[in-house]
């Protein structure tokens, strides 16, 4: 032994004599991550989080969150002389005097793009690949509060440089407030310290949007990734995959390296896109005054679906009481996102109650072979689409040559028409799709190639497919319906019989899957 | 003669002489320039409002009717005045291609000589609003840009964006973008209200305000982009679209290469 290593060893020992951390370290380097591109959206959701805390960091130093008045006397001559608040006029100090201001700017922004789009692409793979089933429901749910405090986070964030535009979205935020029934106005009072705009919300934003929600941001991820380390990865079904094990390379060296690698990857994106693209260029946007407004104003896409919705609903109001009801915005804007996200965080055992199965599952759906459950997110996503399309409906209509009527018409019926049609058709690609898995085991695969018999009979030759892919098509479980019966063993009726009759139905609708190929099937090929 | 020619050599001679030399010079000269000048602007007018009304029979009176008087597809002009015509005419938006929801900025079908007989000939029907002249549109001398840009944000951004890249109104109409438009017609539309735009009289709008507005638009034109690819100045759509497409585009592309088994 050199006298390096000698020394190395003594220090690792003087640290383990005290910590005890060998036996975690060296059980956790050996811990095995499974490979698969999806498995990585994750992960660019918390690099593009660590870019947002670093630029965000650097933003401070500049920032002022205050709405005083003061004169603007920077270097943007169209903006020269005009009254202004604090914030905005700092935050034009940001992009035209602070040294790599512009591009920190919009580094933050586009990470935060970027990370919203991410978080939505990692939700789509774990809800398709059904990654939530149990033990995983409480992750599942930890997944959905990030979302719903990005939504919020990001619209704090582009609220703070108190711009024409952010000043409308925060004027709509406090109209959606208003709607709440009975204590809107007093929710409005409070979060602005008075009637809307007041002289107050930009600090306050400022404190939630760089201590508070951030704060529960880091506690939330923290347990999130504790939660997928300690329940492990799920893995594709695969030969040699089993519920019992996972299959991937160990952390040391191979993930951690590509992960290290990917985070330079991301950032690298990131900081390109950002130095080609504008995004929220706040000078051209001018200061932020409750009488103006400008054409073709709009959230960032994560919150352009609720714009959506808000710009398709009728113009409802009741009148009780001395006291108006705004159906137009409370339903789009609270009660409806309300149920769809109420609706996300319950789905891990909506499902399972459905399908009766407690069991845990560690290998991952193909999303064919669980048609009903694929159908019910390519629905969802249309919805979405959908009044995500009416958000933009200005912008489309003058780059479209459309009218902006016809595209609320159709955003209106299409909204109630699209997402079952969608449901239909996905199912029925799904079932297609088992049926030619089907198809390809009992068969093989077709060659192309025609042959013609002795008797004149042309016939297509078949190829043999691989063990592998033979495996992964008859891996699956064959989903059945639960059988609840009205009545119990002695003719007595169950009590809630609208529940099992409901439950019945969804079980049955849930379990409509083409039947797998039996063992029986395969060795009658075989054998042909 | 002889007591004029006697002080011929007096001091105060030459002097008087010039003075009354370039009196006599100027008086001549302005009252010659100024009947010139009348006799010609008024034949020359008369030519034009009737080279005007040959235009108009030819190319306008289908639908607007052959006095101007406006029928049941397109308005009477009686009254417009002269900036209405030299807006519509010299933008191209008039005559019109099609009969669809509004007329669409293009090449001018008509020269300029034509578009002003044109528009003598509507300004002979009634009075409205005039041409503004070219030294009453020197905005880079009179305006003020950040007054301008208030100006906008106020009373021009709701339709034609904040960065007067244009915006939708209902039925398919919209507020055109008002990059590349003359400061001239700039001018006209505000003092005429074209289409669904309302009028800027002079007491909403002062001349000078309007100048303002002017430079403003022109500076928002040639503004360098700042931020890097603009993506069209119309706020976050276009960036939301780049974020999914470009931004998890390349991310995705990555991921999957990361995970390709080597062979």
């Amino acid at each position: 032994m050199t006298s390096t290593e000698k020394r190395i060893g003594n220090a690792a020992s003087f640290v383990d004599e005290r910590l005890g951390a060998a036996r975690w370290v060296k059980k956790s380097l050996n811990k095995v991550f499974p490979d698969h591109w999806s498995f990585m959206l994750g992960e660019v959701c918390m690099y593009s989080f660590i870019i947002l805390l670093l630029s965000g960091t650097f933003l401070t130093f500049w920032f002022d969150p205050s709405q005083r008045d003061v004169i603007y006397e920077g270097v943007y001559e169209p903006l020269k002389g005009l009254k202004m608040s604090a914030a905005y006029a700092s935050t034009l100090d940001i992009s035209f005097e602070v040294r790599g201001g512009l591009l920190m700017r919009q580094i933050h922004h586009w990470a935060a793009n970027i990370f919203m789009a991410a978080i939505v692409a990692h939700l789509l793979r774990v809800f398709f690949t059904g990654a939530f089933r149990k033990p995983r429901e409480f992750n599942w749910i930890l997944g959905i509060l990030l979302l719903t405090l990005g939504l919020v986070e990001g619209l704090l964030g582009y609220s703070l440089p108190d711009d024409l535009l952010s000043g409308t979205g925060l004027r709509i935020t406090s109209a959606i407030i208003q709607a709440i029934p009975v204590v809107g106005t007093y929710i409005s009072f409070f979060l602005f310290g008075g009637a809307f705009p007041g002289v107050g919300f930009i600090p306050r934003i400022f404190t939630l949007h760089i201590l508070i929600i951030p704060g529960i941001f880091l506690a939330v991820i923290t347990i999130h990734v504790m939660l997928v380390w300690y329940q492990k990865h799920t893995q594709f079904p695969g030969v040699g995959r089993t519920e019992n094990n996972v299959v991937g390379h160990p952390i040391l060296p191979v993930y951690m390296a590509k992960a290290g690698g990917f985070f330079f990857v991301v950032f690298g994106i990131i900081a390109f896109i950002s130095a080609v693209a504008s995004i929220n260029p706040i000078w051209l946007y001018g200061p932020y005054t409750p009488g103006q407004i400008s054409a073709g104003s709009q959230p960032d896409w994560y919150m352009g679906w609720l714009d959506g919705l808000v710009r398709m609903a009728p113009p409802l109001e009741t009148h009780a009481f001395g006291h108006t009801i705004s159906w137009n915005i409370l339903i789009p804007a609270v009660i409806v996102p309300g149920i769809i996200f109420t609706g996300m965080a319950l789905y891990p055992f909506i499902e399972s109650w459905i399908t009766g199965d407690k069991r845990e599952h560690h290998l991952l759906d193909r999303p064919r072979n669980v048609p009903n459950r694929t159908a019910l997110g390519v629905m969802s996503i249309t919805f979405v689409m959908i009044s995500l399309i009416n958000g933009g409906n200005d912008i489309l209509a003058t780059n479209f040559d459309l009218s902006i009527n016809q595209i609320m018409w159709f955003s209106r019926i299409g909204i109630f028409i699209l997402p079952p049609l969608s449901f239909i058709i996905t199912k029925r690609l799904c079932l297609s799709l088992q049926r030619a898995d089907r198809e390809l085991l009992l068969h093989g695969a077709e060659t192309g190639r025609l042959l013609r018999l002795p008797h004149g009979e042309f016939v297509e030759v078949h190829a043999p497919i691989s063990p592998e892919k033979a495996y992964l098509l008859q891996s699956h479980e064959q989903l059945v319906a639960l059988e609840i019966e009205d009545v119990d063993g002695r003719g007595v009726r169950r009590p809630g019989a609208l529940k099992n009759k409901l439950q019945r139905r969804l079980s049955k609708a849930h379990a409509v899957s083409v039947p797998k190929v039996t063992e029986q099937e395969l060795k009658e090929i075989e054998n042909h | 003669m002889k007591r004029l020619s006697r002080y011929r050599r007096h001091k105060a001679a030459g002097p008087l002489l010039l003075i009354f030399a370039l009196l006599a010079i100027g008086t001549t000269f302005s009252v010659a320039s100024a009947t010139v000048k009348e006799s010609q602007s008024v034949s020359a007018r008369s030519a034009s409002i009737d080279e005007g009304k040959q235009i108009f029979l030819k190319g306008c009176s289908s639908c607007h009717g052959l006095n101007a008087e406006g029928g049941a597809i397109a308005p009477s002009l009686i009254g417009v005045g002269a900036a209405s015509v030299d807006f519509q005419v010299g933008t191209g938006r008039m005559p019109m291609a099609d009969m669809s929801t509004q007329a669409a900025r293009k090449a001018p079908v008509y020269n300029e000589e034509e578009t002003a007989a044109l528009a003598a000939y509507v300004a002979s029907l009634a009075p409205g609003p005039s041409i503004p002249e070219e030294s009453a549109l020197n905005y880079e001398r009179d305006g003020n840009s950040a007054q301008g840009g208030e100006l906008f944000r106020n009373n021009c951004a709701m339709c034609h964006n904040f960065a007067g890249q244009g915006g939708a109104l209902t039925q398919g109409k919209y507020a055109p973008t008002l990059m590349g438009v003359e400061p001239k017609h700039i001018y006209e539309a505000m003092i005429t209200g074209p289409q669904s735009m309302p009028v800027f009289s002079d007491k909403t709008i002062t001349p000078a305000e309007k100048l303002s507005l002017i430079k403003w638009i022109k500076a928002a034109e040639a503004e360098p982009n700042l931020g890097g690819a603009t993506m069209g100045r119309i706020g976050p759509v276009t960036e939301g679209l780049l974020a999914w497409v470009l931004g998890i585009g390349l991310l995705i592309g990555i991921a999957v290469w990361l995970t390709t088994r080597a062979r």
